[in-house]
């Protein structure tokens, strides 16, 4: 349980360590808060020979509200769950957050580190998902914007190549009028999620729905909106038509079955929670 | 392909040189970069009170704490703990005294074989820290990370119910 030698470097820049990732590009990771990282790497898992460290890398930390939430890839989730700028832009991240790890892990992993990972039963891709997010990737020669849409494309894999990191995550929409819900179903608290919902909505003076996203985690090898579910309750009281779209969820579907949960389950926990979340906007507005 | 940008730093596997203070005291050792900081402080500093479990971040057991914040030592590499200020289960008593929350867990039964104890120690000591006075719920939140195999937890809420209570009276 121990990992395989490797080469490691600290950049000081992300121009010095897209640089860095460029030249060894053959077999280089970046490490973030090495929460997902060093345990694979114990269990040689994963076996980089280079390591380009980027939490030194100044720019990439922190915190911004400026018309639109941006937070900086390397940005540990105790400062994204600790941050008042988060919660009253965005109270939804900071619900989900408190699902993410344990203490011990929130402490060191970081938010551009979870959404880079990829991992599909994550809370923090299905929360960029849901809140239409758009990732800045740094390359050695240029930067782009990717819409979160692009960027998740299996287990573990983005839309990202060997030399370039995500520098923040940008969060366009204010959640200052919107009601949201997050739930998940894990074995045991702290774990990762078996299903996750992450969801938002935008509801008129007449409590008609306008807009809505309903992202779940769990159920694909990324996280996926349900989008017949959104679409029935745009335009509807959304009290009225919840059970139906937990139907309508359930049904778009398709997971796989594994040695945590049989797709049958995570079939019924989506209907359940996609409800229930519709639920809780219908009555309170937000809820955990 | 040769790059413009002046990269200060090459990657190596040397060995190297790390400092960091450890229960205020300034400590060196040599570690190459595999090495994970559980092992740097056991094996390197000769603290072996940090216990190590499963090796990959599931249990708790090798819990320190790194700039006052709770972190598994075995996911870590060392070199990321360079200059670090560091608290190990060795710093909690003083003069041979036990601390507060290491009185609570011996009279409460907070443990038994002691395995998870220096991690559940330094856990309690950053949740009390944040929160002086927890709820059981808000307890078993906190320290759902660290994993015991012998109490049933139900001494090591205890435990941390009376040094909170203790604290507070202090
Ligand atoms: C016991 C335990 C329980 C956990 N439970 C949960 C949970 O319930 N939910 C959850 O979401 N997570 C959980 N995690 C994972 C945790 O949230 C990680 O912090 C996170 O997934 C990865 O972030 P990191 O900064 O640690 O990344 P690292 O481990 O450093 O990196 C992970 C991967 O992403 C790449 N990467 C990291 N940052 C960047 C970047 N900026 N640009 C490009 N590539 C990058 C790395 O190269 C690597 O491949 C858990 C971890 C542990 C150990
Ligand atoms: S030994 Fe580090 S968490 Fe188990
Ligand atoms: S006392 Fe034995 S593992 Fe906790």
């Amino acid at each position: 349980m121990k990992p395989a030698p490797f080469k490691y470097a600290k950049a000081e820049t992300v121009a010095e360590a897209t640089a860095l990732l460029d030249q060894h590009a053959d077999d280089v990771k970046v490490l973030a808060g090495g929460q997902s990282l060093i345990p694979l790497m114990n269990m040689r898992l994963a076996r980089p020979e280079v390591l380009i460290d980027i939490t030194g890398i100044d720019e990439l930390s922190g915190i911004e509200v400026n018309g639109a939430l941006t937070i900086g890839a390397t940005t540990r989730h105790v400062e994204v769950l600790r941050s008042n700028e988060v919660r009253a832009f965005a109270p939804i991240i900071a619900a989900a957050m408190r699902h993410v790890g344990h203490v011990g892990v929130r402490t060191r992993g970081t938010f551009g580190g979870s959404v880079a990972h990829a991992d599909p039963a994550s809370e923090i891709p299905a929360i960029v998902i849901a809140l239409d997010g758009e990732l800045t990737v740094a390359g050695p020669s240029s930067e782009r914007t990717v819409a979160a849409a692009d960027y998740f494309v299996s287990t573990f894999t983005t839309d990202m190549e060997e030399n370039e990191i995500l520098t923040a995550v940008r969060f366009p929409y204010p959640l200052d009028r919107a009601r949201w819900s997050f739930h998940e179903v894990a074995r045991r608290h702290g774990d990762f999620a078996l299903v996750g919902v992450a969801a938002v909505a935008e509801v008129d003076d007449a409590g008609v729905c306008t807009r809505a996203r309903i992202a779940l985690s769990g159920v694909s090898d990324v996280p996926v909106r349900a989008t017949a579910a959104e679409e029935l309750v745009v335009g509807s009281t959304i009290g009225e038509v919840a059970a139906e779209a937990g139907r309508l969820a359930e049904r778009q579907i398709d997971p796989g079955s594994d040695f945590h949960a049989s797709a049958e389950y995570r079939k019924e926990v989506a209907r359940a929670l996609v409800t229930r979340a519709l639920n809780d906007m219908a009555t309170k507005g937000e809820a955990r | 392909m040769s790059s413009t940008i002046d990269v200060g730093t090459q990657p190596t596997d040397d060995q190297r040189i790390l400092r960091m203070t450890i229960n205020g005291v300034q400590r060196r050792g040599i570690a190459e970069p595999r090495m994970l900081l559980v092992d740097f402080i056991r094996h390197e500093l000769q603290l072996t009170g940090t216990h190590v479990g499963c090796e990959h971040g599931v249990c708790g057991a090798c819990t320190v704490r790194v700039d006052g914040e709770v972190v598994r030592s075995c996911i870590m590499f060392a070199v990321q703990a360079e200059g670090a200020q560091i608290e190990t289960v060795e710093g909690l008593a003083k003069d041979g005294e036990l601390n507060v929350v290491q009185q609570a867990f011996r009279q409460e039964h907070g443990l038994q074989c002691g395995f998870c104890t220096p991690g559940m120690l330094l856990a309690t000591e950053s949740l009390l820290a944040e929160n002086p006075d927890p709820s059981e719920e808000e307890i078993r939140d906190y320290l759902s990370g660290n994993v015991c195999r012998c109490t049933g937890y139900v001494g090591i809420v205890k435990s941390v119910q009376a040094a909170a209570k203790q604290r507070s009276q202090a």
